[in-house]
């Protein structure tokens, strides 16, 4: 059948399996000489896409254990965090780390060792995992932590589904009184504003900003700054205090969109709508926790506002001490090429965790580019540009960087591949992004 | 009379089956699992009382050894509440012209077994007064197409049996709703290309199924699009029918 990830960039020929436990995976895996593991596929690229085999773990979805006084819950790895999330609801626990959409899996999450909007503060998911259960190349499950097999474990965070599959795992959750964010917005005329305003920002729980890459000049890298923290019960207003958010209406993109209409005009003309409407309503706003964590998930599909012909999102993250000069770099590149970018985030990020985990101390912008050899070609400028600061791109969206610049950017490649190596994963387990990459 | 309402599956492990224990479970019902893999079911056991099932059994059930459905019965104690059957099987069509025990194998594994088994608890309910039976059956049922209908006709058997079953509980106080799901991604059809806008998933049916149960429907199809596919594919003369591919 025909399979891609998020950004129906590439697309394969491929057999797809499902397992739904330790049994049915030991299965596969003696039957199929190279494979890969898949979640919920919402990885953007190639990560989760094989020529041979792509077991999918969407089956394997229980929760296995939830210990409710210290907030620590195992489930299996096909868990979504849509699942969980609903499952916690009432609780008083919410998972300590999301990514942009909850359409994702609990082994996804590890595997690409996902980060949210208070990565400065928390870390990323891996920071919270305690153990994977991961099944070896030869059927034998082993149980992972910092403390039983570290090197497995380090490498299984971020690790991209390469170590081994991931069966279940056991993580802690993060406490929290309501379903309500008090969301502060911020609107910053240009790039110098923006950054300052994310550093002023570091004890605020979450934060993240939008950026308008069309915006020249002086008002190069002008955007909004969305600042969170949990609502407590007492600072509910009274209209909110004790409820919960109303279910949000789901729309779903019905049909693929033609290519034309995501052209420069449009995309300026959304952006710019976007910045007005942001100094329309700046200030302070209690919002859902589905709403400020995931605005794209409320339109079911929307991939496909980009056709057929898919799209690439570009992420990359400079350190601390380039990212000024750089990310200036990056989007003067962008607003000067003819192919702009339609969604443009930027996020102070803390330190890593895994071996091939995208994180580091310093800025992260990430970019929609509708695929075409134009954007391709400037996400190839874009990556001298990244690598020159010292940066990295994050292999969850990616589908086309160099094995060069993954080495360049990952310094603890080769201990990744050692750890690889050492756990007889190296032949077994394979994607198209590692046979691209060279991992 | 136990605090909880309770529900039998059988067939309990196939992707519908489980899809539906979740949504039950989360409404507070007990859980009854039967079927052939009893580690496979205990799995979901320990999940489906996390999700909020007072209580899950867990009992194995052959649906082709007919000769052990009374003991089966007999086995669980009370009679449940409600029982849904997802036990189905599908083979190639292909598959089923070359090989007979293979073709038989569908027609007892889609027909005769949830038949029989579904008439015996008919039976109990009725005799306790109440109960609600829920029998999936499929849209492969509603006309004999040359790609799959080995499967179509004992699901036709299926939904021609169920639909005896519910006149005849009718005025006993047990009720019978027929599903008919369409296409659905679970593992029977993982690694085909469906489209999308008619295929459903596990979730998708399992509230379908909760919601039309309240309300006591006759015949429900999860996709409301597929009543209408269905009817445009009976209404087709059989001379045309029989030139089309599909």
């Amino acid at each position: 059948m025909k399979l891609s990830g998020w950004g129906r960039y590439p697309v394969v020929e491929t057999t797809l399996r499902e397992f739904g436990g330790p049994a049915a995976a030991a299965q596969i895996l003696s039957q199929n000489d190279e494979m890969i593991a898949r979640g919920n596929g919402r990885s953007y690229g190639d990560a989760a896409l094989s020529d041979a085999l792509v077991a999918s773990a969407l089956p394997c979805d229980r929760l296995l254990a939830f210990d409710r006084a210290n907030g620590v819950i195992a489930c299996e790895a096909g868990v979504t965090l849509a699942d969980l999330i609903n499952f916690l609801a009432g609780s008083g626990w919410f998972p300590a780390v999301v990514p942009g959409t909850k359409f994702v899996t609990i082994g996804g999450m590890i595997a690409a060792d996902v980060h949210g909007k208070n990565h400065h503060v928390a870390g990323s998911f891996g920071h919270f995992v305690d153990e994977i259960e991961l099944m070896l190349a030869d059927g034998a499950v082993l149980r992972c932590s910092r403390e039983a097999h570290a090197d497995l474990f380090t490498a299984t965070l971020g690790g991209m589904g390469l170590t081994g599959i991931i069966l279940s795992a056991r993580f802690r959750l993060a406490r929290v009184e309501s379903e309500w964010i008090r969301q502060e917005t911020l609107v910053m005329p240009d790039l110098d504003a923006l950054m300052d305003g994310f550093e002023a920002a570091r004890a605020s729980t979450y934060a993240v900003a939008w950026i308008d890459s069309f915006a020249t000049g002086d008002a190069l890298g002008r955007g909004l700054l969305y600042l969170g923290e949990h609502a407590g019960q007492d600072n509910l207003p009274p209209r909110l205090a004790g409820r919960r958010p109303a279910k949000s209406r789901r729309r779903r993109v019905p049909f693929d969109f033609p290519s034309w209409w995501l052209n420069r005009l449009s995309m300026r003309a959304f952006n710019a709508a976007i910045y007005a409407n942001g100094r329309r309503k700046a200030g302070t706003a209690f919002v859902a926790l589905d709403k400020f964590f995931f605005p794209l998930d409320s339109i079911l599909e929307w991939n496909r506002i980009y056709g057929r012909r898919g799209f690439c999102q570009y992420q990359c993250v400079l350190p601390l001490s380039a990212s000024r000069d750089g990310m200036r770099r990056l989007l003067a590149r962008i607003a000067a090429s003819n192919a702009s970018s339609f969604l443009s985030v930027l996020k102070l990020l803390g330190p890593g965790r895994g071996m091939l985990s995208f994180p580091m101390a310093g800025y992260t912008l990430a970019l929609d580019f509708p695929r075409s050899d134009r954007t391709l070609a400037l996400m190839d400028e874009l990556d001298a540009i990244t690598a020159d600061c010292g940066g990295r791109v994050y292999l969850a969206k990616d589908a086309r960087l160099s094995a060069a610049h993954l080495a360049a950017g990952y310094p603890e490649l080769d201990a990744f591949r050692a750890a690889r190596a050492a756990a007889g994963a190296a032949g077994k387990f394979h994607s198209r992004l590692s046979r691209r990459l060279e991992i | 009379m136990s605090a909880s309402p309770s529900l039998l599956i059988l067939g309990a492990t196939s992707g519908m089956a489980r899809a539906v224990a979740r949504r039950y479970a989360a409404a507070g019902y007990s859980l009854i699992l039967a079927g052939r893999d009893v580690a496979e079911m205990e799995r979901d056991a320990a999940d489906l009382a996390l999700r909020g099932a007072p209580m899950v059994a867990c009992h194995t059930f052959d649906a082709l050894d007919l000769a052990s459905h009374a003991a089966f019965l007999a086995g669980l104690g009370e009679t449940p509440d409600m029982a849904l059957c997802a036990v189905g099987f599908m083979a190639d069509q292909a598959a089923c012209d070359a090989d007979p025990a293979l073709a038989d194998r569908v027609a007892r594994s889609n027909f005769n077994g949830p038949a029989h088994i579904l008439s015996l608890i008919g039976s109990a309910m009725a005799a306790r007064g109440a109960g609600m039976i829920v029998g999936i059956s499929s849209v492969a049922g509603d006309r004999g197409r040359k790609s799959n209908y080995s499967y179509g006709a004992a699901k036709a058997g299926f939904t021609a049996f169920l639909s005896g079953l519910r006149g005849r509980f009718a005025a006993q106080g047990v009720h019978v709703m027929t599903v008919k799901p369409g296409f659905v991604r679970t593992r029977m059809t993982a690694g085909m290309d469906l489209p999308a806008a008619l295929t459903a998933d596990p979730a998708e049916v399992a509230e379908a199924i909760f919601v039309a149960a309240r309300k006591g429907r006759n015949v429900i199809y999860v996709k409301p699009v597929w009543r209408l596919i269905m009817a445009i594919i009976r209404a087709i003369p059989e001379p045309v029918f029989k030139k089309l591919s599909i």
